[in-house]
């Protein structure tokens, strides 16, 4: 059956290459439009990934994209959409802070102990989603987007100088974290930079999430629920155990999203750490089909294109606006989902034929063995 | 009246699709009244006057009739007094009896199905298809269904009539052509053929029945239902989703809150398989999500093998011994976009050879589905193909595979050869039959009431959520049974010439 295989592989790649190059495509049109050269930008884009200073930003930003995405996928395997990751890294990561300023552990306690925190706070604010759609029915769409605005709230309130704030400059931050919770990088030189040390979280969750999904009870379990919920209910799925287990879940990965750069840089919240990093997820899931390998690639080249876009403003003679390459993105997401559907259906009817055809073959040869 | 029969899998619905403009020919023509034409999709089949009656009405519960078959044709007499002139002239002229202002919730399966025909005959058809209409009625309400044809036909429409039942091709068609693996195997005059003759075309073979042979029913109890009552749901919750109810219920009268159960009770025991007759929407649905636990029991008790098992979740039910042919394949028996060995991990996901503590066992599950593509001849190229990609036959006989190969002491069999061919309806009631003489107990609903009677030991009666009539599957005929589903008999049904069963005041 490795013709199945193949194919398989083949529908799945079909998918974000259709989706890249009509992305690319469509914004030439819109450089073409704005009296621009439709071919420059990309090569002065491209150009930027040969230097090895861009090489760390891309790796550390796709780390914080991976996690988070990670964090939208999972929910998506079973139709559950996670829009507040963002509410949930940004709290979890301002928690994380602040319980790593307060506390001063050994460093082998310390990490830990940080990397819970934020795990719980994730999940506490998913569980709330969670809770309130099993008991109450409410959409997790709906409760999760409210609980992004309540977080930003009460971030604001949790990092006032007379709470847990400290006012550096006219920066509210949460005062700098006690040096046993920092996770040293891997420092490739003063010019180039350093990779933080939680990009191999990132690897690691990524290895998990694929490990739990294919390979247990409870990721089958998953995986049925969005694939057919009342089959997945005929089998024996407790349906609202699932939502609240996986809402949790998914935000305690939401949770540890900002941790790379939180304990590899940062080292405090601050009003200047990302913000949107959730949202962004949420495309960067789809690109990647919620599998942990399309999730990795599409984060390096949202990392890329957030990254190598800059040098657009720098170029000679004459620059580029660097918002190119959010058009870019945008269009990407917008291609992505029409594009994943179409290969969908025409992957699925195409079976269906060979597998038709196949039969009838056999059923010939059959036939003309008997005569 | 044109009748189309063939295996599942013959390629039946393929043609039909082509013909109805969803899929186009790779090669030959198709010519509608001497004109050749290509349909690139359902409307320019529709503006050609075909129209296609689905075997799963495509109508929205919560619209009236009149705007239900307005809907999507606004253009051809409005919506509003002109279309339900057009209706009321359309229904008197063929005797269709359909009430424009009526909910469509409120009807029953049979008017359901004269409003998908008044439909297709409102947008101008002059060819209707109708895939397998006489599925989901009963045998008065085919009668019904075939004198409205009838109608059709007098008044210069052509039918295309596709069906499993071929006494009532027989009985209702011009014409028959049999198709078998893609090609048209016979063409078929009524008068001078036989119901077996027929089969034979089809499968090539003799035609099978459902008799059981001598009763293997022991006095041990498997099953005893006490007094189960399940009221209807408010809402909808995630996961046990609203089962759509067609067919005859009452609605609530003053507020109370209507029983789909009511005060059901029987015993099923070993070697046993006890038939529920009744027309859809009668409380089976909510029969089988009691015992499996889908949905769990308002009042009652449900226990098995000694155990109060009422309160159990629907996985430890699975685990100790409840196999589950469910209704409706493609909703609840398997996922449609997954690999075969994956669906045969679905419904046993914690059992032996699928899981090894709280991992997967894949390979455990792949040789196992070999297994039983094997034994129980699903036609498949591979298992790693999606479910999909199986006609309804090959697809029901891997989840009869699954559910006999962790040896249930009780199987739900709802409607398990529905829509699979004669060849492989035999296998799957062979295996019932087997399965049966080993001790198992069966509790067997089906809309097809031959199969019914031939392969219970005992049958009941489902009306209005209530078990109201019993009879006995050696004497009863299906005329018999089909006057009690629709509330008409009750009380022990007793096989006798022109005599009236004995009448229960039932309610």
């Amino acid at each position: 059956m490795k013709k199945f295989d193949k194919e398989r592989v083949l529908l799945a790649v079909a998918g974000p290459v259709m989706a890249l190059v009509a992305a690319i495509l469509l914004t030439s049109v819109v450089l073409i439009a704005s009296g621009k050269s439709p071919i420059e930008p990309y090569t002065l884009m491209l150009e930027q990934i040969g230097y090895s200073d861009v090489q760390v930003l891309i790796i550390n930003q796709a780390s914080l994209y991976y996690i988070a995405a990670l964090a939208v996928a999972l929910g998506f395997r079973m139709n559950l959409f996670n829009i507040g990751v963002d509410g949930q890294y940004r709290l979890a990561a301002m928690m994380t802070a602040v319980v790593g300023a307060h506390m001063d552990l050994p460093a082998f306690l310390q990490v830990p102990l940080l990397l819970l925190v934020a795990a719980l706070t994730g999940g506490i604010w998913a569980g709330v989603a969670g809770v309130l759609k099993v008991t109450r029915g409410v959409s997790e769409v709906v409760a999760t987007i409210m609980l992004n605005a309540i977080a930003t709230s009460l971030i604001a309130y949790l990092t006032l100088p007379d709470v847990f704030g400290q006012l550096v400059g006219d920066n509210k931050t949460t005062g700098i974290m006690k040096e046993s919770g920092w996770v040293p990088g891997i420092n490739l030189g003063a010019d180039v930079g350093e990779i933080y040390g939680l990009v191999f979280l990132a690897i690691a969750l990524g290895l998990v999430y694929w490990l739990v999904l294919n390979r247990t009870r409870f990721g089958f379990d998953l995986r049925a629920t969005g694939e057919s919920e009342s089959a997945a209910a005929a089998s024996g799925v407790d349906a609202k155990r699932m939502i609240l287990t996986v809402m949790i879940v998914s935000g305690a990965v939401s949770g540890l999203a900002g941790l790379p750069l939180l304990l590899g840089d940062a080292h405090t919240y601050s009003l200047s750490f990302p913000t949107g990093v959730g949202f962004t997820a949420i495309g960067i899931a789809l690109l990647g089909r919620n599998n942990p390998g399309g999730i990795a690639l599409a984060a390096l080249l949202w990392a890329f294109l957030d990254k190598a876009s800059p040098a657009l403003d720098y170029a000679t003679p004459e620059p580029y606006e660097k918002e190119i390459a959010m058009i870019m993105q945008g269009l990407i997401v917008f291609a992505v989902v029409i594009s994943y559907e179409v290969v969908r259906t025409w992957g699925l009817r195409r079976q269906q034929k060979r597998v038709g055809e196949e039969l009838a073959a056999a059923a010939n040869t059959k036939k003309e063995v008997a005569v | 009246m044109h009748a189309l029969v063939g295996e599942n899998g013959a390629g039946k619905s393929t043609l039909m699709k082509i013909l109805y403009g969803m899929q186009k020919p790779d090669e030959g023509t198709i010519a509608v009244e001497g004109q050749q034409v290509s349909f690139s999709s359902p409307a320019d089949a529709i503006a050609r006057g075909i129209g296609m009656v689905h075997q799963h009405f495509m109508l929205a519960d919560n619209l009236t009739v009149l705007e239900n078959v307005v809907l999507g044709s606004e253009k051809l007499h409005g919506i509003g007094g002109a279309a339900r002139k057009k209706i009321k002239e359309i229904s008197d002229r063929y005797g269709l009896g359909v009430r424009p202002d009526a909910l469509v919730e409120d009807l029953g399966v049979a008017d359901r199905q004269r409003v998908e025909i008044l439909k297709v005959l409102f947008r101008g058809a002059r060819t209707l298809i109708l895939d397998e209409p006489t599925a989901v009625l009963v045998p008065q309400e085919v009668d019904a269904l075939f004198a409205n044809l009838r109608e059709l036909k007098a008044e210069g429409l052509s039918v295309i009539f596709i069906s499993h039942k071929l006494g009532e091709v027989l009985s209702v068609a011009d014409e028959i052509t049999v198709i078998r693996r893609g090609t048209t195997v016979g063409t078929a005059v009524p008068s001078e053929t036989t119901p077996r003759q027929l089969a034979e075309m089809m499968v090539g073979s003799e035609l099978p029945t459902p008799e059981t042979a001598e009763s293997t029913v022991t006095d041990q109890a498997v099953l005893t239902v006490a007094k189960l009552t399940v009221f209807a749901s408010g809402g909808a919750s995630m996961g046990t989703e609203a089962e759509p109810t067609g067919g005859i219920t009452l609605a609530p009268e003053g507020g109370e809150i209507k029983r789909v159960l009511d005060d059901v009770s029987f015993t099923i025991h070993a070697g046993e398989v006890m038939g529920i007759a009744g027309v859809e929407g009668n409380g089976q649905t909510e029969l089988i999500d009691a015992l499996i636990g889908t949905k769990n029991a308002d009042s009652g008790t449900i226990s098995f093998l000694g155990e109060d098992i009422t309160p159990w979740p629907t996985r430890k039910r699975r685990e100790s011994g409840v196999g589950y042919i469910p209704e409706d394949r493609h909703r609840q028996g398997l996922l449609l976009e997954a690999p075969l060995w994956e669906n045969r991990i679905l419904g046993h996901v914690t059992e032996t050879p699928n899981a090894k503590g709280f991992w997967l066992n894949p390979k455990g599950a792949q040789a196992d589905t070999r297994r039983i593509v094997e034994e129980f001849d699903v036609r498949t190229p591979g298992i790693d193909v999606t479910a999909a990609s199986l006609s309804g036959g090959n697809q029901q006989k891997l989840i009869v595979g699954r559910e006999m190969s962790h040896n249930p002491k009780f199987l739900i069999a709802a409607h398990p050869t529905r829509g699979v061919d004669v060849g492989a309806q035999a296998q799957i009631w062979d295996r019932i039959r087997e399965a049966r003489r080993e001790g198992l107990a069966v509790l067997l609903i089906s809309a097809d009431l031959d199969e019914l009677i031939g392969l219970s030991d005992t049958l009941r009666v489902i009306y209005n959520g209530r078990l109201v009539a019993d009879a006995d599957p050696a004497t009863i005929t299906p005329e018999e049974l089909g006057s009690a589903m629709t509330g008409a008999a009750t009380g022990h049904l007793e096989h006798v010439e022109e005599a009236s069963a004995p009448e229960d005041e039932a309610r």
